[in-house]
């Protein structure tokens, strides 16, 4: 045992933190009961290795984030296994710990490793699931997140979303200075952000391709929006949409071929849908009113978006071929920004009453509401590909902040931002 | 050491590597903000000016001087000093005092058919972005269909809509978003 405590405080020392900056801090905002107690136990590292990244701190964090699991603190672990020999089932069992992460990092040489981890389901007794992994520095956070949509998947039957990335714009305005905005990328933990444009200009509305290579946005840095196609790899981008007036709101087709967007080149904005290899461009809504934030539906067969053809904003549904619109939100004055889910049956948007915006979800068959933040500005709701989360934009205090509410409003969590306004979230497709 | 998979290592390493983020790199940063795109033509249905828009001095507002001379637009003292038009929430309905400012922004571009102006919408932080883009662009395109009405070349006029992007003032109040509802007009010489 003496041994294990002195491996165990070489361990704490080794695993600090790698290099990757958090430029967004979460925090817990609102825990869930019901939560999966669950037990990381720190992994046993094999060798040595200076400042390494912490991958069962990172599963732990993972796990609670979901709100679907309750990690016991690292102070309150009641033993040390490493292998699944030295699991005393009983002890865990009268501790009511559900289940036990286990594992281990070897260092074969400096920024080369092996990661193994076993999942336990200490009531059965039995390890049931078990993994090893080759890893380098880069790439060691990221399979840490893939460690915990293995495990998260294990206990839920839902594919985790952990191993994905999220989308978002920042702005700074400081005294006297050019504002500057950013599109960033960034893992689901706020870890690893990059800049992918850098503009005086605002940016808006970006959309990932389905095959996570690309982002679509409208940038206003030619002093007029247009829209624009980038490349997260190459690092090049298309002007996709430049007509005159409004060129917004681009969302990418399920397949990928498409874009739907808003242009007002007809007098009005109004949804056209242009086909990104052909640029064969297509309107499929045509009226006095405003209409503009389309979302697709999981089959691309029908186009959801705002309108305020009913005198204030509403939302409504449209075959993506054109025809006739059928309005879906009755209830208050301001329904806005729509999402569907990718199982084609929740659809998620602002609900505003006054000054006050919030997250509501509706059941799309049977029309049940249900609103899931508590404002007071609450905007751009986006699905977690698995649909258990929402990625959203809120305030905090005088500042634009990132925030995620489980889809059935139990659980909430905000991202923090160091510096400067933080907006427009857009939650990544599982990686292919 | 038994598990019950052994992912293959190298794929799997590959896979990531092909997906880590350090392949999305700093891009297109440093962009050129200055340099004004002068493709940029006036939005929305292409109605031409009434013929007959003069350059008769019109009625004083608040003890204002009224002169279309070019060189007004930059006297303080002038009517045209007023470059702000206000709204109300959720609207693109222009107020009568307004109405009366646009119509002389109006005279003042038909007298001067060398200047131009570009007119910023903007919306207060309240409600979704994009469609705070589509209000904006309403209200420009409101201030637009005023200042044509007295004669003025289309092409003299131009919009652009910044939603709720470029706010003036940064609170979470009435005050702030009273202030940010608003359309600038934006003059230059053609």
């Amino acid at each position: 045992m003496k041994k294990i405590l002195i491996k165990l405080s070489m361990m704490f020392l080794l695993f600090t933190l790698f290099n990757a900056q958090a430029a967004l801090r979460v925090e817990i905002t609102k825990g869930a009961d019901g939560a999966v107690p669950v037990a990381v136990v720190p992994f046993e590292l094999i060798g040595q290795a200076a400042g390494l990244t912490n991958v069962s701190d990172i599963v732990a964090a993972d796990l609670k984030r979901s709100g679907k699991f309750s990690p016991i603190e690292k102070s309150k672990l009641i033993a040390y296994p490493k292998d699944l020999e030295e699991v005393n089932y009983k002890l865990w069992r009268v501790a009511g710990i559900d289940h036990l992460v286990i594992g281990k990092l070897n260092v074969i040489k400096p920024g080369q490793y092996e990661i193994s981890f076993r999942l336990v389901d200490v009531f059965k007794g039995v390890q049931v699931l078990g993994y090893q992994f080759a890893a380098n520095d880069h790439s060691l956070r990221s399979i840490s997140h893939h460690i915990s949509d293995l495990i998260y998947e294990k206990i839920t039957g839902q594919k985790g979303a952990f191993d994905t990335k999220i989308a978002y714009v920042t702005a700074e305005r400081k005294q006297g200075m050019q504002p500057s905005y950013k599109l960033q990328v960034a893992d689901t933990d706020g870890f690893n952000s990059q800049t992918v444009l850098n503009s005086t200009q605002p940016i808006m509305s970006p959309s990932w391709s389905p095959d996570g290579n690309k982002l679509a946005y409208v940038s206003f840095e030619k002093r007029k929006s247009e829209i624009y196609v980038q490349n997260l790899f190459s690092q090049k981008r298309e002007k996709v949409s430049t007509f005159k007036g409004i060129n917004g709101a681009p969302v990418w087709s399920p397949d990928g071929k498409k874009l739907a967007l808003t242009l007002s080149k007809g007098g009005n904005p109004d949804i056209y849908i242009l086909t990104l290899e052909t640029k064969k461009l297509k309107q499929i809504t045509k009226h006095w009113g405003i209409d503009t934030e389309p979302a697709w539906t999981p089959d691309g067969s029908e186009v959801v978006f705002t309108s305020s053809r009913s005198g204030k904003p509403q939302i409504y549904r449209v075959p993506a071929k054109g025809g006739l619109a059928k309005r879906i939100t009755f209830d208050g004055k301001y329904n806005a920004s729509p999402e569907v889910s990718s199982d084609g049956r929740t659809l998620i948007y602002v609900q505003g009453e006054g000054n006050i915006f919030k997250i509501s979800s509706m059941d799309l068959q049977s029309g049940f509401v249900q609103v899931l933040t508590d404002g007071p500005l609450d905007e751009s709701p986006s699905f977690a590909p698995n649909g258990s989360m929402i990625l959203y934009a809120s305030t905090d205090k005088f500042k634009g902040v990132l925030a995620a509410v489980s889809t059935d409003g139990r659980f909430k969590q905000k991202l923090v931002l160091s510096e400067g306004d933080v907006r427009e979230p857009t939650w990544g497709p599982f990686r292919k | 050491m038994k598990f019950t998979k052994l992912v293959s290592a190298l794929m799997l390493s590959g896979l990531l590597a092909a997906c880590s983020p350090d392949n999305v790199k700093d891009n297109q940063a440093g962009m050129d903000d200055n340099q004004q795109d002068s493709s940029q033509t006036a939005d929305g249905a292409q109605t031409s000016g009434i013929d007959g828009g003069g350059t008769e001095g019109g009625t004083a507002l608040n003890g204002a001087t009224v002169s279309y001379d070019k060189a007004a637009i930059n006297d303080a003292g002038n009517v045209l000093a007023e470059k702000v038009v206000y709204f109300e929430y959720d609207s693109d309905q222009i107020s009568q005092d307004y109405q009366e400012l646009i119509a002389h922004h109006g005279k003042y571009l038909a007298a001067n058919s060398d200047m131009s102006v570009r007119l910023e919408g903007h919306a207060d932080e309240r409600g979704s972005r994009e469609y705070n883009v589509a209000l904006a662009n309403r209200r420009a395109l409101s201030v637009r269909r005023l200042i044509l009405f007295q004669g003025v070349n289309a092409d003299q006029v131009s919009v652009i809509s910044y939603g709720e992007e470029k706010p003036v003032a940064l609170g979470h109040d009435d005050e702030s978003w009273r202030l940010n509802r608003r359309v600038e007009l934006v003059y230059e010489a053609r």
